[in-house]
């Protein structure tokens, strides 16, 4: 464990570029995950069916082949996304690997997103949106305004699953140029091969650290937003 | 290496000596150097020492790179791996009377090779495996037989021509390597992938500057594609290569180290070079001397 004391620096700069892997993609996971979602539960028959034949091939593709489509078939047809490079925002600017597997891992979550979601939508009681038709709300205002909230609050526990399956899956940019805390451990083990059970044990208390903290704030919000039947 | 096989095919065919003379040429039972099996080696171990066991049973597990081209490469239709590290192997074998038919090779990557010999999965390890004082602590590693050092694999075109350009370059190698770890200190942007062939791809692609890891693997890389590739800067570091074993079986040092020594005096080893990492165009190296087994 002397190994991982003596550079801790480095170790915290690797799970900090694990938990920006994890805000970004989480963030447009989540994002993307719910317009998929509201196309899935939609009026429009194309958008529908473009949304369950996104989520049948997503979801039954492994995660490291995404990575290899994003990562290097994009680069060799010329998708590098060296552009990101360019934009500065507050003075950080991200590296076009970041963004490459920021892509991986927002197409591949956002498929069991989606999913989670729409068992939620279909918890939701028919009269709520007959209602808010009943009112005259376009499609776009039942959903967000009446249907989704609902929808958000009936999903906490499996959408906790998802993001902490998130969180792991981040280690699979450590094969793709991300010196993330997967990446980084496996440095530490290549130099100190007399150190591996105390690195790997190091390594494993930061995931557990960051998926208890996401874990614990879903306990919060869940006793938040429970409400009675 | 697949390419000087067709031509050589080409060549007897053309010649109309097909037969007779590419009988030689192919490498269907092993390797490219012709290694004299010792006969009843079992005989000359001690009782009870690792060597005379394998001796006695005919075979031998032996932890190689599959990956690294002239060094230990195994392509997906081969059934034999090609390379400098193989060759090594096979003199070892051959000492102890196993023919390179009865070798088992398995597949060690740069991560489990430690695990690997602790836990009895292969007996030995030849697979660009660097002496370092840690390995050491726990496992044995005996040699070096081959002495490389760390060096850049860029474009053609590059703009790298000496270590201080590429401070704020982004530079590839494989994930958790000590090279990542050394070109990092040089200042530039480290980017591990899972294996050397991906990131060749990355530089041929343009996405990363530049791959480093020890000249010897780089120039397999550059002498297959060399219009689009070359290699730059002098070794800035230096990689001495051990064979590894198990600390449970401390004998096997002086083992390694004498069947080392004799393929060296006797040219086995520099043939074993010319055959692999020579093809590369680099001259054959006064072979290095091993460490005394303590």
């Amino acid at each position: 464990m002397d190994a991982v004391f003596s550079n801790f620096d480095e170790y915290l700069k690797a799970f900090s570029l694990t938990i920006a892997l994890f805000v970004v993609s989480g963030i447009g996971a989540l994002v993307f995950g719910t317009i998929l979602a509201s196309f899935r539960v939609g009026p429009v028959p194309l958008l529908r069916g473009f949304a369950s034949l996104y989520v049948t091939l997503v979801r039954n593709t492994p995660l490291l082949m995404i990575f290899v489509l994003f990562a290097i078939g994009g680069v060799r047809i010329g998708w590098n996304f060296k552009f990101v490079e360019d934009i500065e925002v507050f003075g950080w600017n991200a590296s076009a690997f970041f963004v490459r597997s920021c892509i991986a891992l927002t197409v591949y979550t956002s498929a069991f997103v989606c999913e989670a979601l729409r068992s939620g939508v279909n918890s939701v009681d028919l009269g709520q949106a007959e209602a808010a038709r009943a009112i005259g709300l376009p499609f776009m205002k039942v959903m967000t305004l009446v249907v989704l909230p609902q929808a958000f609050r009936a999903v906490i526990g499996p959408m906790t699953s998802v993001i902490v399956a998130l969180i792991k899956n981040t280690s699979v940019a450590a094969a793709f140029g991300m010196a993330e805390a997967t990446a980084t451990m496996r440095i530490f083990t290549n130099n100190n091969a007399d150190e591996r059970l105390g690195i790997f044990l190091m390594f494993a208390i930061g995931y557990v650290v960051i998926v208890e903290v996401v874990a614990f704030s879903s306990y919060a919000l869940e006793r938040k937003m429970k409400v009675a039947r | 290496m697949r390419f000087t096989t067709t031509k050589a095919f080409v060549l007897c065919a053309g010649l109309g000596l097909a037969l007779t003379a590419c009988g030689e040429a192919g490498n269907s039972g092993g390797g490219d150097v012709d290694v004299d099996v010792a006969k009843d080696a079992a005989s000359s171990f001690a009782d009870g020492s690792r060597m005379k066991e394998l001796a006695e049973d005919g075979k031998i597990t032996i932890g190689v790179k599959f990956d690294q081209p002239g060094i230990g490469f195994k392509g997906a239709t081969d059934d034999q791996p090609q390379g400098f590290d193989p060759e090594v192997g096979r003199i070892l074998a051959a000492s102890l009377g196993i023919e390179s038919d009865k070798i088992v090779w398995k597949e060690t990557i740069s991560d489990n090779r430690e695990p690997f010999l602790q836990a009895g999965e292969v007996d030995i390890v030849i697979a660009s495996y660097s002496i370092t004082d840690e390995r050491r602590k726990v496992v044995g590693q005996a040699g070096p037989y081959y002495v490389t050092g760390q060096q850049l694999l860029v474009a053609k075109d590059s703009s790298i021509s000496t270590l201080a350009d590429v401070k704020g370059k982004e530079v590839c190698s494989v994930t958790g390597s000590t090279s990542l770890d050394n070109i990092k200190k040089e200042g530039a942007v480290p980017r591990g992938f899972d294996t050397y062939s991906e990131c060749v791809d990355q530089v041929v692609d343009g996405a990363v500057d530049a791959m480093t890891t020890d000249g010897a693997i780089l120039m397999g890389y550059a002498a297959e594609q060399p219009d689009a590739l070359k290699v730059a800067v002098d070794p800035f570091s230096e990689e001495r290569y051990g064979v590894g074993y198990s600390k449970d079986h401390p004998e096997m040092c002086q083992w390694i180290v004498d069947a080392l020594k004799k393929s060296q005096d006797d040219g086995v080893w520099a043939k074993a070079f010319e055959a692999t990492l020579g093809k590369s165009g680099v001259e054959t190296p006064t072979p290095p001397s091993a460490d005394a087994c303590s």
